[in-house]
């Protein structure tokens, strides 16, 4: 599959990324590359066989819903990099 | 004696002999990264000065016989994308050169709060964990210590070339895709990757959430047993964690290979592999028969296949991962900004270096629609694919035995322009996370340049002694450490 400048865009617009202008050929050569590659899971032989999501078969592990208090709440705010009263700090938003 | 170059089980055993004290096995290790570390360039963070003082407390608290733990006063490096408590935990990245971690991860926690082991410093890495060199990290390019010219494997490249380099006894890494294996191999030190799910996840930071796993990397398979021991166990905090009871590794060390049955892949000797890596792992398996092991060739054609799935799942979990990445809560936030959107993508793009940008938009365009069955729901086929041709052959086998790397430690910047060729790096070690299964990588002899070739053992789920006990064999035997040393060269001065 070729990918095309503006489906390049595209994505990174999903991932929140912005690619300059003079990286984009860069970033299509070295997606197209590595898609190219990739491409070679549709030739594996994989009719009829399910899909692993993880490397075990486990799902669903439960535990108590229990509430603990986390003790340094500072300690949580302190890598924040705008706060105001105990609060995250961002740009008006509406 | 040369202090550091003792495995941690030789150190210990002098400690309890009294042959030396806590105080003068710290003091060894502070003057030996004082020394080398300027080479090397293997810390993001050094401890030093907390390192010295945290043994005088642990010397005095053991003179007053305060519990402490098997391995109290034993220094200690750690991978820097395992969080400790107060101390910078970085990824190697741009995105959290500042971040200190309001807590200690799992392991963090056993290692340094319950056995009290001390804390040498946060070892670099490829930022987020992602690439086989350590040169996309943000901060230095640590250099490998058998040949200064030349990378120590990555991502855990900070740890192999830590511990080869004799600045730290062991060391922590992760490994999601070889990242344990292969700078081990390329750097003549041991790396084990555990099961997935023996080891907890809880606190290292997130690159591929289904394989991920954290494991030692050591100068000796006695000392992996060891360290393994320690860090294995049940964690409620991560839920794919095992509930399994803990073991003692160590004792599965045997020295004794006679009639294991051991496979070995023709399709992981193909023509992308160095033809000294074949001869190498080749005298190695002679070298099990002569052992009474018990050598088969078998087929696993799946390593191709793995390769590809490996970097579809990987960066699609990393892309979703690495959304936490906003410039709100913690991480990097860029000064350019008018509204909240900006902030978002300028805080990424300016944190963020190419090659996790590059991880994540692939990520994110196999998983977005239209290309989600072609790329994503495909690989996780072939995941099964993987798994079910390993079971097969771990059902004859009791271990499956392959070179570690395709080459040995290539020259810094060789294949840094070029990202499948780094990727082709992982060829023989992704499929083994991608089936979930424990990887230990060993020494096994040097290329005409002098620089070391490692062997992988691959062993069933959950059976890590066996391999470990394979490795252990082996090594008695071959006397790798006896043999070759790391000298530094191609430095400046």
């Amino acid at each position: 599959m070729k990918v095309e400048r503006e489906e390049l865009l595209h994505i990174a617009k999903l991932a929140n990324l912005k690619i300059n202008e003079e990286e984009i050929d860069d970033y299509l050569l070295n997606l197209q590359d590595i898609l190219n590659f990739a491409n070679i899971v549709n030739d594996a032989p994989v009719e009829g066989l399910k899909e692993t999501v993880g490397s075990d078969d486990r799902y669903n592990v439960f535990r108590k819903d229990e509430v603990k208090e986390f003790e340094d709440e500072e300690s949580l705010l302190q890598n924040a990099p705008e706060k105001e009263n105990h609060m995250f700090k961002i740009p008006k938003v509406l | 004696m040369n202090i550091t170059e003792l495995t941690v089980h030789e150190l210990k055993e002098k400690l309890d002999k009294k042959e030396l004290t806590i105080t003068e096995i710290t003091k060894a290790y502070v003057d030996r990264i004082n020394e080398k570390e300027k080479d090397v360039q293997s810390f993001v963070t050094t401890l030093t000065d907390e390192a010295i003082e945290k043994s005088k407390k642990i010397e005095e608290k053991l003179k007053n016989n305060e519990n402490l733990g098997k391995y109290a006063g034993i220094p200690i490096g750690i991978k820097d994308n395992m969080c400790t408590k107060g101390i910078k935990t970085t990824c190697s990245s741009r995105m959290l050169e500042n971040f200190i971690s309001p807590y200690d991860g799992t392991v963090v926690n056993r290692v340094i709060n319950e056995e009290n082991m001390i804390d040498l410093g946060k070892l670099n890495m490829d930022e987020f964990a992602m690439g086989s060199s350590t040169e996309t990290s943000y901060f230095k390019k640590t250099k490998n210590p058998w040949d200064l010219r030349k990378v120590p494997g990555g991502s855990s490249g900070g740890s192999a070339a830590a511990v080869a380099a004799n600045m730290v006894p062991w060391a922590l890494g992760s490994d999601t895709g070889g990242s344990i294996r292969q700078p081990a191999s390329l750097c003549g030190v041991v790396g084990l990757k555990p099961t997935y799910g023996l080891v907890s996840r809880y606190g290292l930071v997130a690159f591929a959430s289904s394989l991920d796993q954290i494991g030692p990397i050591t100068k000796d398979v006695r000392d992996a047993a060891m360290l393994l021991s320690i860090i294995a166990g049940h964690d409620e905090k991560d839920t794919t964690s095992a509930n399994i009871p803990k073991k003692d590794y160590t004792k599965a060390l045997k020295n004794d290979v006679n009639g294991l049955k051991i496979g070995v892949p023709k399709e992981f000797f193909g023509e992308g592999i160095n033809e000294e890596v074949k001869e190498s792992i080749n005298k190695a398996i002679e070298k099990y028969k002569e052992l009474g092991a018990i050598v088969e060739e078998t087929s696993l054609d799946v390593a191709e296949y793995a390769l590809a799935t490996y970097y579809i799942i990987a960066c699609a979990e990393a892309s979703s991962n690495l959304g936490r990445f906003d410039g709100i809560r913690y991480g990097y936030r860029t000064k350019n900004f008018t509204d909240l959107q900006e902030i978002y993508e300028n805080s990424r793009s300016e944190g963020f270096g190419a090659e996790v940008k590059r991880r994540i938009i692939l990520g994110t365009y196999v998983l977005s629609s239209g290309y989600y069955d072609a790329y994503y729901k495909k690989a996780q086929q072939v995941r099964t694919l993987v798994k079910n041709e390993f079971a097969k052959n771990l059902s004859k086998y009791d271990v499956l035995l392959t070179p570690t790397s395709p080459t040995t430690a290539f020259k810094l910047g060789e294949k840094s322009n070029n990202p499948l060729e780094m990727y082709l790096a992982d060829i023989c070690t992704v499929s083994v996370n991608i089936a979930g299964l424990p990887g230990l990588s060993i020494p096994c002899g040097v290329d005409k340049s002098g620089m070391p070739i490692g062997m992988q053992l691959i062993g069933k789920a959950f059976d890590e002694e066996t391999i470990l006990n394979a490795g252990y064999t082996f090594e008695q035997a071959y006397k790798f450490r006896e043999k070759y040393k790391p000298d530094f060269k191609g430095g400046n001065n």
